[in-house]
C-alpha cells in the first residue's frame, strides 16, 4: 500500500467518491425481496416462478427500470420450510430493507410471515392461488382464489358428471378451507357429499384413501393435494382403476403433473387454473417464447409463474403511478383501481377492495393420453367474495383472514 | 362383509409391505452394525431413480430395478469405505456425517437432475372383487417382502459371510483373531443395507413420483418399525410391520389417515416404554 503514488490512490478516492454520490438517488436500485422454495417439497411447482420473476426483472431492466432506477433482487431459498420463512423475511425487512416482498407457495407459509409483514408495515404480494379470504392491508395477492375455481369448476362438473361430489385435501389451512367452499358450493347446486378425506402432507400411500372412495361410488372426486408426496396419489388411484372423474383447483396448473406421470394417471382430471403452458394465444406464445429463451431447459411454465410475472409488471405500474416506491405511497395507487397488466394470460387488474386481482379462468380438461383441451374460458372473473362480505380495505384497514363459516362481522 | 373383510386383509398386507420395505436396510445396518444411518432414505431414492431412468432409456423393468439396488449397495460400500469406517463406536458422529450425506444427495439430486423426472406407469394392471378393484403390483409387494425377509434370514443363519459377520457383531476383536476380516464384513453389510434400501426404492418407483426428497417419504415408518422391531433384526423386523400394519390400517379405516398416522408414533411410544428392547428383545427373553 505505502509503494501507491499518491495520484493514484487519490484519484482512486475520487472514483468512490463520485460512484457513490454523483447520480446518488436516481440511480439507487428498487429493492425487491423474494421469499421462494427453490427446494423441498414443493421445488416443483415453485421454480417455475423464480424463473419468471427474474423474467420479468430482467425485461423491466433492459428497458430501463422503473422511474429510472433498476431493479436488484434478493432470492432467499425458504427450503419449503415454515421457519425459514419467518427468517428470511425478517432478514429483507431489517437488514436488506427491500421495497417490497413478493412470494410463498403454501399458505401454511403465507400465513407465517404474513404477521411479519403486518408488524414491519412491509408491503407484500402473495404471487400464488390460494384458499382465498386473506383481507390485509399490507398484501396484496395475484393468484386465483376459491370464488374464481371453485364457483366455475364444481357447478360444471356436477352438471356433466353428476350430483355426488367427494373431496381429499391436504390438511393443513389450504385443503381445509378449500374443502369448505367446495362443500358449500356442491350444497347450493342440490348435491350432496359423498365423503370428505384430509391427507397430512407426509402421506404417500394411499390404498386405504383409494377404498373409501370406491366404496362412497362419487360421481365428481375433488383432489386438492398438496406437494410431491401427495401427488403419489395419481398414479396408485389409476393402477387401482378407480376411474372417477377428478376435479382441482391446484393441480395440472401448478406440478404439471400430466407431465410427470405416465399417461392415463390423470385421466379425466379438470382442473380450473388462470394459466398454463398449453394455452395458445397470442400473449401466452409470446409469453413462453421469452421464457424459454433465458430458461431453455426449463421443464414447464406453471400457473404460478404468470402470477410470479404479472405481480412485477403489477408492482412497475404502482410505483409509476405513486412516483416513488415509498411504501404507503404504492398501496395507494395499487387501491386506485387502475393498475393493470397485459399478462402471459391477457389483461389483469387489481381490486381496490379486497386486494386481489381478476382472472381469466380456463377449463382444463386432461384427456386419456395426457394431452390437454380447454372446453370452457370464463373471461375476466373478478374477486368478488371479500368484497361482498364486507372486506374494503380501500376505507379500513384489516389484518385478518376470513372464510365463508367466518365472515367479517359487520 | 365380505368387502369389507376383503378391504382390511388388502390394507395391512399393503401396509405391513411397506413397513417391511422402508426398514430393512435400515433395520440391518442399525441392527447388525449400530450405524443409525440418517442417509436411508437417499439410498431409497438413489434406487428409484436408477429405475426409473434406465427402464425409460429401454431397460425390462425387473432389470432396471436390480440395477437400481446393485448400484445403491456399491455406493453404499464406497461410503462405507471412505466415510462410516472412521465413525464406527461414535454413534453422534456417524448421525451428523451420514445426514450431511443425506443433505448433500437430495440437494445435488435437485441441482444437477432437476425437481422431478417423468414417471414409470404400475404394471399388471388391477382386478376386481366384490365390488373393489386392487392394483395386481400392490398384491405382489407384501409377497417380495416376505421373500426378501426370507433371503436375509437365509444369508444370515445358511452361510459364511452371515456367520463372520454375526461373529463381528457380537465380538468383532475375537472374530479377528479367529482369522475374519472384520473390515471387509462391515462393507458387505453396509453395501448390503443399502442395496436393499435401494431395492425398496426400485420396487416403489412405478407407485411413486420420482423427487429428490421422495427419501423422506420412507425414513419415519423405517425407524418406527426398527425401533419397534428391536436390536435383533431377524426375528424383529417381520412382528413390528405386521402389529404396527394392523394398528395403522385398523386406524386409518375408521378414523382417516391422520389418526392412522398418529396411531403408529403412539404405539412406537409405548412399546419403547414397556419394551425398551423392542419386540425382538422381549421375545428372546421369554425364550430363555
Amino acid at each position: 500500500m505505502k509503494k501507491r503514488p499518491p495520484a493514484l490512490s487519490t484519484a482512486l478516492l475520487v472514483a468512490v467518491i463520485a460512484a457513490a454520490t454523483a447520480p446518488a438517488l436516481a440511480a439507487d436500485p428498487v429493492k425487491i425481496g423474494l421469499l421462494e422454495d427453490q427446494s423441498g417439497n414443493f421445488a416443483i411447482a415453485v421454480i417455475p416462478k423464480i424463473q419468471a420473476t427474474q423474467l420479468a426483472i430482467e425485461e423491466i431492466n433492459a428497458k430501463g427500470g422503473i422511474l429510472g432506477r433498476q431493479i436488484k433482487l434478493t432470492h432467499y431459498d425458504t427450503q419449503s420450510d415454515n421457519t425459514r420463512f419467518q427468517e428470511f423475511a425478517r432478514r429483507l425487512i431489517q437488514q436488506d430493507k427491500v421495497d417490497v416482498i413478493f412470494g410463498a407457495f403454501s399458505s401454511a407459509s403465507r400465513e407465517a410471515i404474513r404477521p411479519i409483514m403486518d408488524r414491519g408495515k412491509q408491503l407484500y404480494f402473495y404471487n400464488n392461488q390460494y384458499e382465498g379470504g386473506v383481507c390485509d392491508a399490507n398484501v396484496f395477492v395475484t393468484g386465483a382464489v376459491p370464488e374464481q375455481q371453485f364457483s366455475t369448476l364444481i357447478p360444471w362438473m356436477m352438471q356433466k358428471y353428476g350430483k355426488k361430489v367427494y373431496t381429499i385435501a391436504a390438511d393443513y389451512n389450504f385443503g381445509q378451507i378449500s374443502a369448505e367452499w367446495v362443500r358449500n358450493i356442491v350444497k347450493q347446486n342440490g348435491g350432496t357429499m359423498a365423503g370428505e378425506e384430509f391427507i397430512p402432507l407426509s402421506v404417500s400411500q394411499f390404498s386405504q384413501t383409494i377404498q373409501n372412495i370406491q366404496k362412497a361410488k362419487p360421481d365428481v372426486l375433488v383432489t386438492l393435494l398438496v406437494g410431491a408426496n401427495q401427488a403419489s396419489f395419481y398414479e396408485q388411484q389409476a393402477s387401482a382403476n378407480l376411474s372417477v372423474p377428478m376435479a382441482s383447483s391446484v393441480n395440472v396448473g401448478q406440478a404439471y403433473e400430466h407431465k410427470r406421470f405416465k399417461a392415463p394417471a390423470l385421466k379425466d382430471m379438470y382442473v380450473t387454473a388462470n394459466y398454463i403452458e398449453e394455452i395458445d394465444s397470442p400473449a401466452s406464445n409470446d409469453f413462453k417464447k421469452r421464457f424459454h429463451a433465458k430458461f431453455p431447459d426449463a421443464p414447464y411454465i406453471n400457473q404460478e409463474a404468470a402470477n410470479a410475472y404479472n405481480v412485477v409488471y403489477l408492482y412497475k405500474a404502482a410505483v409509476e403511478k405513486a412516483k416513488s416506491t415509498d411504501m404507503k405511497a404504492v398501496r395507494k395507487a395499487l387501491e386506485s383501481g387502475d393498475i393493470c397488466t397485459d399478462g402471459p394470460s391477457g389483461k389483469v387488474c387489481i381490486d381496490p377492495k379486497s386486494h386481489h386481482q381478476s382472472h381469466t379462468i380456463y377449463l382444463v380438461h386432461v384427456k386419456a393420453d395426457h394431452s390437454v383441451e380447454i372446453p370452457k374460458v370464463w373471461d375476466d372473473i373478478k374477486p368478488y367474495w371479500l368484497g361482498e362480505v364486507g372486506c374494503d380495505l380501500s376505507k379500513k384497514d384489516d389484518f385478518s383472514q376470513y372464510t365463508p363459516s367466518s365472515p367479517p362481522k359487520k | 362383509m365380505l368387502a369389507t373383510v376383503i378391504g382390511f386383509a388388502y390394507q395391512i398386507a399393503d401396509t405391513f409391505a411397506f413397513l417391511v420395505l422402508a426398514s430393512v436396510g435400515l433395520a440391518i445396518i442399525f441392527g447388525m452394525m449400530g450405524v443409525i444411518n440418517l442417509a436411508h432414505g437417499e439410498f431409497i431414492m438413489c434406487g428409484a431413480y436408477l429405475t426409473v431412468l434406465t427402464a425409460r432409456a429401454g431397460l425390462p423393468l425387473p432389470v432396471a430395478m436390480l440395477l437400481g439396488a446393485l448400484v445403491a449397495g456399491v455406493i453404499g460400500m464406497l461410503l462405507e469405505y471412505f466415510v462410516i469406517r472412521r465413525l464406527y463406536a461414535r454413534l453422534f458422529d456417524s448421525i451428523v456425517a451420514t445426514w450431511a450425506v443425506s443433505l448433500i444427495a437430495t440437494q445435488g439430486m435437485l441441482i444437477v437432475v432437476g425437481p422431478s423426472i417423468e414417471g414409470l406407469k404400475t404394471p399388471f394392471g388391477s382386478f376386481e372383487l366384490a365390488g373393489l378393484s386392487f392394483s395386481w403390483y400392490r398384491v405382489l409387494l407384501p409377497i417380495v417382502a416376505l421373500a426378501i425377509l426370507g433371503g436375509i434370514y437365509w444369508i444370515f443363519i445358511r452361510t459364511q459371510f452371515g456367520v463372520h459377520a454375526r461373529a463381528t457383531i457380537q465380538d468383532p476383536a475375537m472374530a479377528r483373531a479367529l482369522g475374519v476380516d472384520t473390515d471387509r464384513v462391515y462393507a458387505l453389510t453396509f453395501g448390503l443395507g443399502s442395496a436393499l434400501a435401494g431395492l425398496t426404492g426400485a420396487l416403489y418407483a412405478p407407485t411413486m413420483t420420482t423427487v429428490p426428497t421422495m427419501g423422506s417419504a420412507f425414513i419415519v415408518q423405517s425407524f418406527v418399525t426398527v425401533v419397534v422391531g428391536g436390536a435383533d433384526v431377524l426375528l424383529g423386523a417381520a412382528p413390528a410391520a405386521a402389529l404396527l400394519a394392523f394398528i395403522q390400517s385398523l386406524l386409518t379405516a375408521s378414523y382417516g389417515q391422520l389418526i392412522g398416522q398418529m396411531g403408529l408414533l403412539i404405539t412406537v411410544i409405548v412399546v419403547v416404554r414397556m419394551l425398551p428392547k423392542g419386540l425382538s428383545g422381549w421375545m428372546l427373553r421369554r425364550s430363555e
